[in-house]
């Protein structure tokens, strides 16, 4: 099930749950299924629940990478760890 | 949207593009597997095929859940709506499946069963809780992005000790799906094409980890490219496949960095773990009866197992003869290779599950790719 | 102690309950027109009190139209039942090229709703019709018993008149046509998402329900010769374009580029996996004009409050198997098809 889109956290609402924004649109999604969680993190949410937090670093580095023109050969292997 | 229009950009596609026409070479042909249904909707909604050389085809595989889901435990869920008044909740896609007489949960529905489509499993469970008289039951499917909120549900519906709600689980496993395409690689049929490696599934990813992929590479001598959900990550992966094909590798790599690991989501496996355990073998439409490729409810849970509740006995029913569904779900054949293919099968009145799901390989030809069939005079 | 002659006891407006005396033709029903309807409408066809209206008649083509309002919720970000039932009609006249002049409505309404409800809806329908300058002049209220209805259904019927060489109809589309758009698409079905339970979601999304006729009648002061005008409202902007190819007898083809989407559609269209093609839309317009034209029409649009956000989004193309095609934003080609069914959220 493969529909989930990255979403910025701008509440933790108690133990469980926390307020995410995607481009003005709020929903309260639960964060049981992640350890550390800050507000401006963005997690990958999918039927309201929030399955990873987005690495930041990784996500500039693959944009770089695309911009480039991509990847081929053992450069792609790394990011495998 | 941050993090998600940036992998979108038409001007890195054209880029990609190039880079993977020049990658490909005219030599020969490559057949990569999207494994996952929302890659295959990816694919289809941004016109990705388009901008791939002749010789990159790709294959769609079984990875929609609604899909594989076989008739007889469809009819397990409108037995529960119909015959024993639960309120089932589902999710919007399920409820389009024809099931034994053509009927869907949608049909069940005008009929006035009470089916109920929810978006989360915290929907039906809130159904339960301000239903406390009526019986609510939560249709779960789907591969492990699904399988951890459907454990938490259960494991809060014990801590609130609630006695009104219960799940039908058909969660499945995606190792073992990809295993069973990878040991049949004669499949026969017009159009069986050997398999050159696989796009893994995003999501699925973050939570199993790039690990489990490893034995397929290594045993099936198959490369295997986990990628991410835009177009720019499916073409960036599909270029990471070709470059290994071309050199002869086998390996397992992560186009999708920012949010699969190679252990996944420890705390995810986790709540699977306790409320969940294998089962020996489940029916897969298309791919037959599965050994350790779906989940059930622990006993230690088993009041909130809708088939030991409600003594639910499964029964495998046969597809309609002339659906191909089996084979396309295998990558065997094309869409327009079903002869009811556009014509009795359409996604209005879908014969087989491939054309309900808007992931399925026949609903997403034919809602975008359908001009492709057809010798349309290019300007 | 004298009883005060000829006393009846007003509508209690504020916790008075719809019951079935006031379908039955009766007193009650009476009652509604003469506090409710009548007032809240303002004009001297309801003050005659009779069944009909009578009006003079038009010289020329004349257009009639009608639609059912069924919404849920009734009340929801930008409208409501109410103004919702009032700019639909009066959309349905304008998109065949008429000047709406006047509207009937039909109250179907559930045992037990509240009088407040009705009067905030009245309210709302009479304000719209106002500033829409297109009177209710006639209708009709039936009560259905508890149960038997979603506590209110709203039937509009409207008259208009089609001016001299204007000619609008779905199959007018002419291979080389400009495609034109009045602006963003998806904020009403988004708005109703938003309401609907289960989503929870808190976003500035408000329908964009409006009346159009006055956008139609500046357009077509500038260009006579507009062919075909549709409002993309249930099925959204795709099947809209499916039907005028169908009826046209062509093909399109669609720039992604070009479609305008608000941020917040977009955002919550993502999250729950619908795509804005297919939402429903309760403001906009879609105007296919020869290419000459298309400059001036969208000019007239852009200065329209209405039509701010208009954009040429694509071309009618020869196409016997009558595809709406689209170059994706992404790069790549695809068919923008018919929705089937209804559209229902994807998870994966």
């Amino acid at each position: 099930m493969c529909l989930a889109i990255p979403a910025r956290v701008i509440e933790l609402r108690g133990e469980a749950q926390v307020l995410v924004d995607l481009d003005g649109v709020r929903r309260l999604i639960s964060r049981e299924l992640i350890d550390e969680v800050a507000v401006g993190d963005y997690l990958i949410v999918h039927v309201g629940y929030a399955l990873s937090r987005l690495d930041e670093d990784e996500a500039r580095r693959t944009l770089d990478l695309l911009a480039r023109g991509g990847i081929t050969g053992r450069a792609g292997a790394a990011g495998a760890q | 949207m941050q993090y998600v229009d940036e992998f979108r950009d038409g001007e890195l596609g054209r880029r990609l593009a190039q880079r993977i026409a020049a990658a490909a070479g005219p030599r020969r042909q490559y057949r990569f597997m999207e494994f996952c249904g929302g890659h295959t909707h990816a694919i289809s909604r941004y016109g990705v095929a388009d901008l791939l050389p002749e010789n990159v085809r790709m294959v769609h595989g079984p990875g929609c859940p609604v899909c594989v889901l076989p008739i007889g435990r469809v009819d397990l869920a409108m037995q529960l709506a119909l015959e024993h008044g639960v309120m089932l909740a589902t999710y919007g896609d399920v409820m389009r499946v024809p099931a034994s007489d053509r009927m869907s949960l949608l049909n069940a529905k005008a009929q006035g069963a009470a089916v109920h489509m929810v978006y989360s499993v915290t929907d039906a469970l809130r159904l339960a809780r301000e239903h406390p008289g009526r019986e609510v039951v939560f249709f779960a499917i789907g591969f492990e992005t699904t399988t951890p909120p459907t454990a938490l549900a259960i494991l809060h519906a014990q801590q609130q000790d609630m006695r009104n709600f219960s799940v039908l689980c058909n969660h499945v496993l995606t190792p073992a799906a990809m295993s069973k395409i990878l040991e049949s690689p004669a499949v026969p049929g017009p159009g069986a094409v050997e398999l050159d490696g696989f796009v893994g599934p995003g999501h699925v990813s973050t939570v199993i980890g790039s690990a489990p992929y490893e034995l397929f590479a290594r045993e099936y001598r198959k490369p295997v490219v986990i990628a991410g959900f835009e177009p720019l990550d499916v073409m960036q992966a599909v270029l990471m496949l070709i470059g290994q094909v071309n050199e002869g590798r086998a390996e397992v790599e992560n186009e999708f960095t920012r949010g699969v690991t190679r252990a996944g989501n420890l705390i995810a496996q986790a709540k699977m773990a306790e409320v969940f355990e294998l089962r020996e073998s489940f029916e897969w439409r298309g791919l037959g009866q599965l050994p350790s490729s779906a989940l059930r409810i622990r006993p230690a849970y088993g009041r909130f197992d809708a088939e030991r509740r409600f003594a639910l006995a499964h029964r495998s029913i046969p597809d309609n003869k002339g659906c191909e569904c089996a084979a396309i779900l295998r990558g065997a054949l094309r869409p327009t290779d079903c002869k009811l293919f556009g014509t009795v099968c359409r996604p209005d009145h879908p014969v087989g599950s491939c054309m309900v799901s808007s992931e399925g390989a026949c609903a997403a030809h034919y809602s975008y790719g359908r001009f492709k069939d057809i010798d349309v005079v290019r300007a | 102690m004298s009883a005060k002659r000829d006393y009846h006891r007003p509508l209690d407006m504020r916790h008075g309950l719809i019951d079935m005396t006031h379908g039955a033709g009766g007193r009650a029903s009476a009652q509604l027109v003469e506090e409710l309807f009548g007032p809240a409408f303002d004009n001297p066809w309801l003050a005659e009190g009779h069944d009909a209206a009578c009006f003079a008649a038009e010289r020329g083509r004349m257009v009639l139209a009608t639609d059912a309002h069924v919404v849920s919720p009734l009340f929801f970000p930008g409208g409501d039942i109410g103004c919702l039932a009032v700019h639909g009609t009066i959309n349905d006249v304008a998109m065949a090229g008429a000047k709406p002049m006047y509207l009937a409505a039909s109250f179907v309404i559930e045992e037990g709703f509240a009088l407040a409800t009705l009067g905030r809806i009245v309210a709302s329908m009479a304000s719209a019709s106002r500033q829409a300058r297109v009177p209710v002049i006639a209708g009709d209220t039936k009560v259905v018993e508890k149960n038997k209805g979603d506590g209110v259904f709203i039937t509009t019927t409207g008259v208009g008149v089609v001016p001299e060489g204007v000619q609008v109809s779905g199959r007018r589309a002419r291979v080389g046509d400009h495609i034109l758009l009045s602006g963003r698409i998806g904020d009403h079905g988004m708005a109703i998402m938003s309401c609907r339970q289960g989503l929870e979601l808190q976003t500035p999304i408000r329908s964009d329900t409006a009346a159009l006729h006055e956008l139609v009648a500046t357009m077509l002061q500038v260009c006579p010769r507009i062919g075909v005008l549709r409002d993309p409202t249930r099925g959204g902007l795709a099947t809209a374009l499916n039907e005028i190819a169908r009826q046209s007898g062509v093909g399109m083809m669609l720039q992604e580029r070009a479609i305008p989407v608000g941020a917040g559609v977009q955002a919550a269209c993502e999250l729950l996996g619908l795509d804005p093609l297919y939402v429903a839309n309760e403001g906009k317009l879609i105007a296919i004009v020869p290419p000459t034209e298309a400059q001036p029409v969208l000019d007239a649009m852009r200065a329209h409050p209405l039509g701010a956000q208009a954009a040429e989004i694509g071309i009618v193309t020869e196409d016997q198997h009558h595809f709406v095609q689209m170059t994706t934003a992404f790069g790549g080609r695809r068919v923008v098809d018919w929705l089937s069914g209804e559209q229902l959220p994807r998870i994966c």
